[in-house]
This record gives C-alpha cells, structure tokens and sequence, in this order.
C-alpha cells in the first residue's frame, strides 16, 4: 500500500499548483521541500528585519488569471498589483521614462525621436500579434508532432490554425523572429539606441545569451506577453512579496486536504520494476507513492536524484547535455528612504517602478562577453524595481527595499569557484554603478543582500542558478521542452512526471507548468479534469 | 470669448479643488450636485489600487449633509426611513433607505446621530423638498443643509488607520465601524466617522469647509509614506460594485425621478429587505412594503460570478444557454483585478433565480462586434469582504 497518492518534489509554486489540482481532484497528495519554507523562487524572506525581500523572482505577469481564479487565490490572500514608471538609463547619463498615459509616453519618446515614436506603435502592434499566438499554448500540453494520437493530431491542428490565422506575410514574419537577436529585431523598428536598448533588457534577462545572439528575441517575447487583469506587457507585484503566491497556492493545496512537508530533502527517486515507486528522502525515511512529480529541474532531476541505471538509455546524457546555464545574479537592498536618480523627476508615477541600468546595446553585449570569459562587468546590466514604493507590508513606511538583478553574473569564475570575498565584489560593482546614476545611493543602505547563481543553486535548487529552469531557446521550446519526446511531462520512467518550469511552458511565476502536468496525471489516472482552460482564447 | 460672462456656466469648485487641480493631470471633471468632481485624477485602476493596496482619498464634499435637531427630530427621522432609527444610539451611524408611500426607493443614504436631539443626514441627490415633506406633523424641529459649509473627505484603504494615527488623531485604532469620534484640529471640530462606500477598512472624515484645504494637508503630509492618492467616480464605482454596494444610476432609478410606473425599485427588489423594519410603527411606504414582503420582489437583485472575463455590462441575463427568454438585465459589471472574477450586478426575475442564469456579453475587437453567452452563478455574499473592514483595531498595513 502506498502512503500516497502522488508525491510531489519541490514547494516551489509549480509544484504547490500541480499538487493543489491533484488535491483538488481527490488525490491523497504530499509535497516534499528541501528547504524550511516553502516558494522556491517564489519566496518572500525577512532577511533583515522589517524589510522583506523578494529574493528570487520579484515581479509577475504570467500568472495564468485562470488559475488563479480557479484556485480562488485571491481568497487564499493573494493580491497582485500593477505598478508603473520604469525609468531606462543610458551610458551618457539621458533617461528614456516609460510614462503610463499613452500621450505622455508619445511625448517622451518625440522627445528622442519622433521616428521612433512612431515605430513604437507598430513594435506593440507586432508584439501583442506575436503575444496571442503564444498565450494560447501557455495552459495546453504541446502535442508531440510525430504521434498519430487523435488528441496530438488535434493539438497540432490547433496550432496550425492559429499561426495561419496570422496570414502568409506575418506567419514568415514570426517564424523568423523566432531564430532573430533582440537587436536585429529592434533594428527593424527603431533608429536610436536608448529606445532599442529600453527594450533589449526583456531580450537577455535569464539567459545565457547576449542581445546579438540569435534566438533572445524570443527571450524578449516571453518577458512582455504577461499581463496583469488583461493588460498585456504590463508587470505586477504581489503585495507581501513573491512568496505570497506560494503561500497563497500552498493554502489552497491545505484546503483539498493537501500536506506540506518542509525540511525534507530528497535523495532519491525510488524505481521498482521500470515504474516510479516512492522518494527515500536524506534523514533516511522511505515514502511510497503511486505517483511521483519532480518539480526540479530536468538536469537535477536526472543527474541528481535518479540513479543511472533506472532510466532508459539516452536520458541522463540528454539532462546533462540540457542548455541550463546559470547567468543572472541578484542584489537585494533595504533602504533608508527613496532613492534619487539623475535626469529623473520628482513625478511619482515614473521614478519608483523599475530602473534598467542598460546602458547601451554595446554595454550590454560587453557585459555578455565577460560572462563568457568567467567573469563579471564592472559594468552590468541591472534591473531595479522598488516594490515597497508600492506595497506598504515590505519596508517600514518611509523606507524601502529595491530589488536588483543583474545580467550577467556566470555561475563559476574562470580564476575557479564564487567564493565569500568575489560574491561581496561583485555586490560592490552592483551599487557602485547603481551610486553613478544615483549618489548617494550607498548612504542608504541598510542591509544588503548579494546573490551569484552559486546561492541561487545551493538555496533554491536551480541548476546553476538558471532562472528559467532551462534556456528558452527554440531547441528547448513546446515540444521540445525540456527533450524531444518527453515533452508531455510524462517522464522515461513510469508514474513519474515533471511539472516545473523544465517542461512546457517554461520559466515565469505563470503556475501553468504544474498545472498541465495536473491535467496529464488526471487523464492517465483517468479521473475527471479539474485544471482550467485559459482564459485569453477571445483577445 | 473673454466679453462674455460666462460664469453662471462653471461647476462650483470644491473645497478641496486647489489640492484636486494639482493631482487631476488628464481635466477628467464630471460634476455632482453642481460641483465639479473628478471622474479621475491619474488613472482609474491606479486609484482604485491604491484603495485596495494603500489607501486613496475620495472628495465628498459635494453629498448632500442636513443637520436635523430638536426634540422631534428623531421621531421625524424614524418615520422617513425604513431602518429604526430610534434604536440608534449616540455617536453611531446608520445606512439608511427612504421610500414613497408606494414603497419605492427614493435614495439611500446615511444617519449620523449626533447626540439625543441631533441627527446629520447625508445623501446622494438634494432632499430638501423631500425632508420638508416628511416633516409634516412635527413641528419642533430644524433642519440646517449643511451642503454648501461642510467638508467631506473620505480616506479608504489598508494603510488608511495608519494615517490618521500619524495624523495625531490619538485612539482611532480603537474607532469601531459606524461609530463617530471628535478631534480638536486647527482650532476646528474634526468629525471622523469609521464609514465609507468601499468595503474595505475606512473612515471619513467631516470638517467646517474653511479647514478644508488644512485637513487636506494634514492629512497628505502623513499619509506620505503610505501611499496616499485622491481617486474619483470610476475608481469609487469599481470598489463598491466589488464591495456589492448599490448607486442610483445603475442598480436603482430614484422615486422621485422615474417617469414610468414601477421602472423604480423596492427594498426588497435591492436585496435590502434586511434594512426595512416592518415591527416599527407606521413610516413612509411601510403598508406597501408589508405587501411586497408579503408577495416576494418581482425582481431581486443578484451578485453574479460570471465565466470569462468579458465584462457583462448592459447584458440580458437569460434562464438558458438559448437566450430565448430574458429574465433580466446587468445593472453594473466589471472584471475585478482583486477578487479575479468577472463580477456584476444584476435584476433577476425572482422566480427564475434557482435555475440556470446566461448573460449574453457583447464585446469589440478592432472595431468588429462580437458577443458571446456566459453562464453566471448567483453569489450569496459580497465579492470582496477583507477581514481588516471590520477589525478593531485594524493592522497599518
């Protein structure tokens, strides 16, 4: 007798959706957590106190308002909201402010170039296009296009429809774009560098790539066909940090009757006649399950967690072999009070959203190349977000906390391991760049947080501290996500599936991973569907 | 233009307006009861955010306020309203529902009892003639319209304690909801009033017209770090469609103002039946409403949760999928990014309400016409109800 009817690996928010829809659907269900709390990356950590960070991810656009309506988060204590203002700056000190009225947005933009103004409409245009197409996919399971299998065959006639009904012209268009660099494609639209560059930061974040490389267009399309309540492109928090989501998606698990168990690492997949049987977890306990979920990564989860000789042929080169490449690092700084940027207004509804610290172009393929070469730019591409200007539960009033993240950060030094002293260098090189566009910046900080993808790895579990769980390249996209074959979420061996941001849909706080793998579980198990359609089909 | 006198044109401005100016950057100005007011100031989701998130001022100056005193006033008041006003004690505040001798809904409003003999009514529309009318037999009472001379600001939100405890006003942590409380400001009477139309934590705030722009101050300067914004009609609208309150306008067509028989409403069609005391002696409508109570509401209405996330607005709500049958109409709808549900308002043929409701939703997309048929289920309590509304004291954030 098994003690459960599935086990899932991993609290992070994928894994709490897939578990929560299991319980949902009156599975007996378990979800194992290394850690002593729960979210993964979607985690909010009083590291200092009265300040809490979001530490890992910090913004959110692609949770599927589906589920979270399905699995009433929002009762569950779950609120997103939608902030304004991101700020970009460039290596010649001029700001590029991203207002929110469109007129005001028109105005600024004339004011650097009135062909780029223009152009700005036709980019949207092409990228809400784009956007639908691929919205459409998030919460379905991608067919597996050399199967003859009625439900595959119908899936890739859906998806013929939909990349037809774009017609011929745009259909060459998108495939194209699929293979461009974010440069190339912002080339085509724009003429000067500060609006390209505005818009080349959602075309590196989280990958290995640089904005030269083939295949970041994509990268830029996964990060703008978000929305909040239905505005594509726009980016919410969610008030108490990220971690409120998988508190909130954690407690609808524990309302299906659901457990929870932290400190529980897992040691091993336990395999028994070619069928997935149970975890033994690291203090030695043995739990049995009928059915058991990775939530890790597909490298962990097959070099890590599984013995060799349980997996058929192929499958533990194909993870090690699996593009996850750690390339982002994380800077997390309470504040005293509201930092002042040069060349930015006293306007409340621009300076304290986001500030891309992108430079240029050439700034950041620079800072690409050093990555390459092992090592980190003095003179990095940043994100900042200030989310305590817009939620008051994670600073003291008056004060603030600004979160960083920093593209490139590699995942080993070529001078060999992170150690304490380079991690602090490379905090250093984040606020000495941050004090060039802000002074005074420094006198601010109260507590700071540095993360290299060395902790990212050891504290979250991602391999190599790979946001995304894997590289968002076309040859790690649909049905390739994470291999050819296996992108189903049924995994080589069997009763054993994955439901992280490995398989399809990808990386982002979207909950749609877990809750397809939810959805292929229940139909093998040939119980009554509780996952949710999408709820973006009449855009 | 500038030989013309074209000052009998212009909405009167607020008491606050020299503050609204400042923060109204798109001139987004509707008018109430003749005084400009705001349909927005910077944006409506943004506004309706930061009552939700932080907390957001609301103009309410322009509501109607009448001061009614003497020893009958409350004996006047009782027989006006359907609620039991003599049941109010001192300091507290009631919501409140007035009808014509049909039992048809005049307006809504609240009673503010001052002290024994002292009562502040407040309304959306002017009442004067009707107060006057109700006044018919008693005789040792005034009534002061105190409109134009007082004040109003409404401070809603999650950080909204905070800010009035930054304020200086010692001991509003402990104000419970419907109650008054005094505060000596500037040389001035503060009346606060733990109340508001957005059902979340709130208060209100009441003060003799020349402290206006002072309190407006005061009050911004400590609410600094908690996310202050003033918000307008269509923010207001969006927090009390959620919070399952009624406007005149969209859920109920005012008595006095409804051209064509019974195309106003009852209590009990409002789902306000709750607020009609049919045990007290005689007052306004009370023998129709005996009738009404009697027979059951032709219409009731309806808080629907509706699939998708096309908004319902102006939709027929039919009993079946075929839509052959309308059985009413969507009063308000909105997709309410809190709650994440398609929400909305609706009168319903009280005796279709335990079958199946569809709306048939019409929507744009680039400039073609679409409309698709949603199923709606009826919901027993209101869409948002946080804990914090009724806390006492609440958190500061």
């Amino acid at each position: 007798m098994s003690q459960y009817d599935a086990i899932i690996i991993g609290a992070g928010h994928n894994g709490l959706t897939n578990a929560a829809y299991l319980a949902k659907a009156g599975l007996n269900v378990l979800v194992v957590e290394k850690n002593d709390y729960i979210g993964g990356a979607a985690v909010s950590r009083e590291l200092h106190e009265g300040w809490v960070y979001s530490n890992c991810s910090y913004v959110c656009s692609m949770m599927r308002q589906s589920l979270h309506r399905d699995l009433d988060l929002s009762r569950h204590g779950l609120m997103l909201v939608p902030y304004l203002g991101t700020v970009n700056f460039a290596d010649n000190g001029d700001t590029l402010l991203s207002y929110h009225s469109e007129a005001a947005a028109y105005n600024e933009l004339k004011r650097i170039s009135r062909h780029d103004a223009d152009a700005m409409f036709r980019i949207q245009t092409d990228l809400t296009r784009y956007s639908q197409v691929i919205r459409k996919t998030l919460l379905r399971t991608p067919p597996d296009p050399t199967s003859f299998k009625p439900r595959d065959i119908h899936e890739l006639l859906f998806l013929a429809k939909e990349f037809w009904s774009l017609g011929e012209k745009e259909l060459y268009e998108y495939i194209r774009f699929f293979t461009l660099s974010a440069a190339d494609f912002l080339d085509e639209y724009f003429e000067t560098d500060i609006v390209k560059t505005s818009m080349a930061g959602a075309g590196i974040i989280g990958t290995a790539l640089g904005v030269y490389s083939p295949g970041s267009s994509y990268i830029l399309l996964h990060h703008v066909m978000g929305d909040v309540d239905g505005s594509i492109g726009a980016w919410g928090l969610a008030r108490g940090g990220m971690g409120a989501i998988s508190n909130a998606i954690a407690s609808a698990l524990q309302s299906y009757g659901g457990e929870i168990r932290t400190n529980a690492p897992v040691e091993r997949i336990l395999v028994k006649d070619g069928k997935a049987s149970g975890v033994a977890l690291s203090n030695g306990d043995v739990l049995n399950a009928d059915i058991i979920v990775s939530n890790l990564d597909a490298r962990r989860t097959f070099t890590q967690i599984m013995e060799k000789e349980d997996l058929p042929p192929g499958i533990y080169e194909k993870a090690a072999n699996y593009k996850i490449r750690g390339s982002s690092g994380k800077v997390n700084i309470a504040l005293s009070g509201l930092p002042k940027f040069n060349n930015v207004p006293d306007n409340p509804y621009v300076n304290r959203g986001g500030q891309a610290f992108s430079g240029s172009l050439e700034t950041m393929e620079r800072a690409y190349d050093c990555w390459k070469r092992g090592t980190w730019s003095d003179d990095p591409f940043i994100e900042g977000v200030i989310p305590s200007a817009w939620d008051p539960t994670v600073a003291p009033p008056g004060m603030h906390w600004m979160s960083n993240f920093i593209q490139y950060c590699p995942p080993e030094l070529a001078d060999g391991p992170w150690t304490e002293e380079k991690r602090d260098q490379f905090g250093q090189t984040v606020i000495d760049k941050i004090e060039r566009y802000s002074p005074g910046f420094k006198d601010l900080i109260v507590h700071m947080e540095v993360r290299t993808p060395w902790e990212i790895e050891q504290e979250v579990g991602l391999t190599e501290g790979n946001i995304f769980q894997g590289e968002l390249t076309i040859d790690q996209l649909l049905f390739n996500r994470p291999f050819p074959g296996y992108a189903q979420y049924r995994m080589p061996v069997k009763n054993m599936y994955m439901c992280g941001s490995s398989t399809h849909p990808g990386g982002g706080v979207s909950s749609a991973c877990g809750a397809n793998a939810a959805r292929e579980i229940l139909m093998d198990l040939r119980r009554p569907n509780t996952v949710p359609e999408d709820d973006c089909y009449d855009e | 233009m500038s030989s013309f006198d074209l000052a009998g044109e212009r909405p009167k401005p607020s008491h606050f307006q020299p503050r609204l100016d400042e923060f109204n950057l798109h001139e987004a100005w509707s008018t109430w009861n003749g005084y400009k007011f705001a349909e927005y100031y910077y944006e409506v989701e943004f506004e309706y955010f930061c009552v939700r998130n932080l907390c957001g001022t609301y103009d309410i100056s322009p509501m109607q306020k009448y001061i009614i005193s003497g020893p009958d006033a409350e004996a006047m008041l009782d027989r006006m309203v359907t609620r039991n006003v003599k049941k109010m004690k001192e300091n507290r505040v009631s919501y409140v529902l007035w009808c014509t001798n049909e039992g048809r809904v005049i307006d809504d409003g609240t009673i503010f009892r001052l002290g024994p003999d002292e009562f502040m009514l407040t309304c959306g529309s002017p009442s004067t003639a009707w107060l006057k009318k109700s006044c018919v037999g008693f005789d040792d009472l005034t009534i002061r319209d105190r409109s134009d001379d007082l004040a109003g600001l409404s401070l809603q939100g999650p950080t909204s304690c905070a800010v009035l405890k930054k304020m200086g006003l010692a001991g509003i942590e402990n104000a419970k909801p419907f109650t008054i409380h005094y505060f000596e400001f500037g040389g001035a009477k503060l009346m606060v009033s733990r109340t508001g139309f957005s059902g979340d934590l709130g208060y209100e705030l009441w003060i003799d017209a020349e402290h206006a722009l002072s309190l407006w101050d005061a009050v911004y300067a400590a609410g600094k770090d908690y996310g202050i914004h003033p918000y307008g009609e269509q923010a207001t609208n969006m927090l009390r469609l959620e919070a399952g309150f009624i406007m005149p306008g969209y859920e109920f067509n005012e008595a006095l103002k409804t051209v064509n028989f019974q195309y106003d409403q009852t209590p009990y069609e409002l789902n306000l039946g709750w607020m009609v005391d049919l045990k007290k002696p005689h007052f306004n409508g009370r023998n129709a409403l005996i009738q009404e109570a009697q027979r059951g509401p032709k219409y009731t209405l309806t808080r629907l949760d509706i699939e998708g996330n096309k908004p319902a607005d102006g939709s027929f709500i039919y009993n079946s999928k075929k839509c052959k049958t309308d059985i009413g109409y969507v009063t308000s709808a909105m997709w309410s990014p809190v709650v994440k549900a398609n929400i909305a308002l609706a009168m319903i043929e009280t005796k279709y309400l335990g079958g199946e409701l569809w709306a048939e939703i019409s929507y744009e997309k680039e400039l073609r016409q679409y409309y698709k048929v949603a199923r709606c289920s009826a919901q027993d309590a209101p869409f948002w109800t946080p804990e914090r509304a009724k806390l006492t004291p609440p958190a500061d954030v």
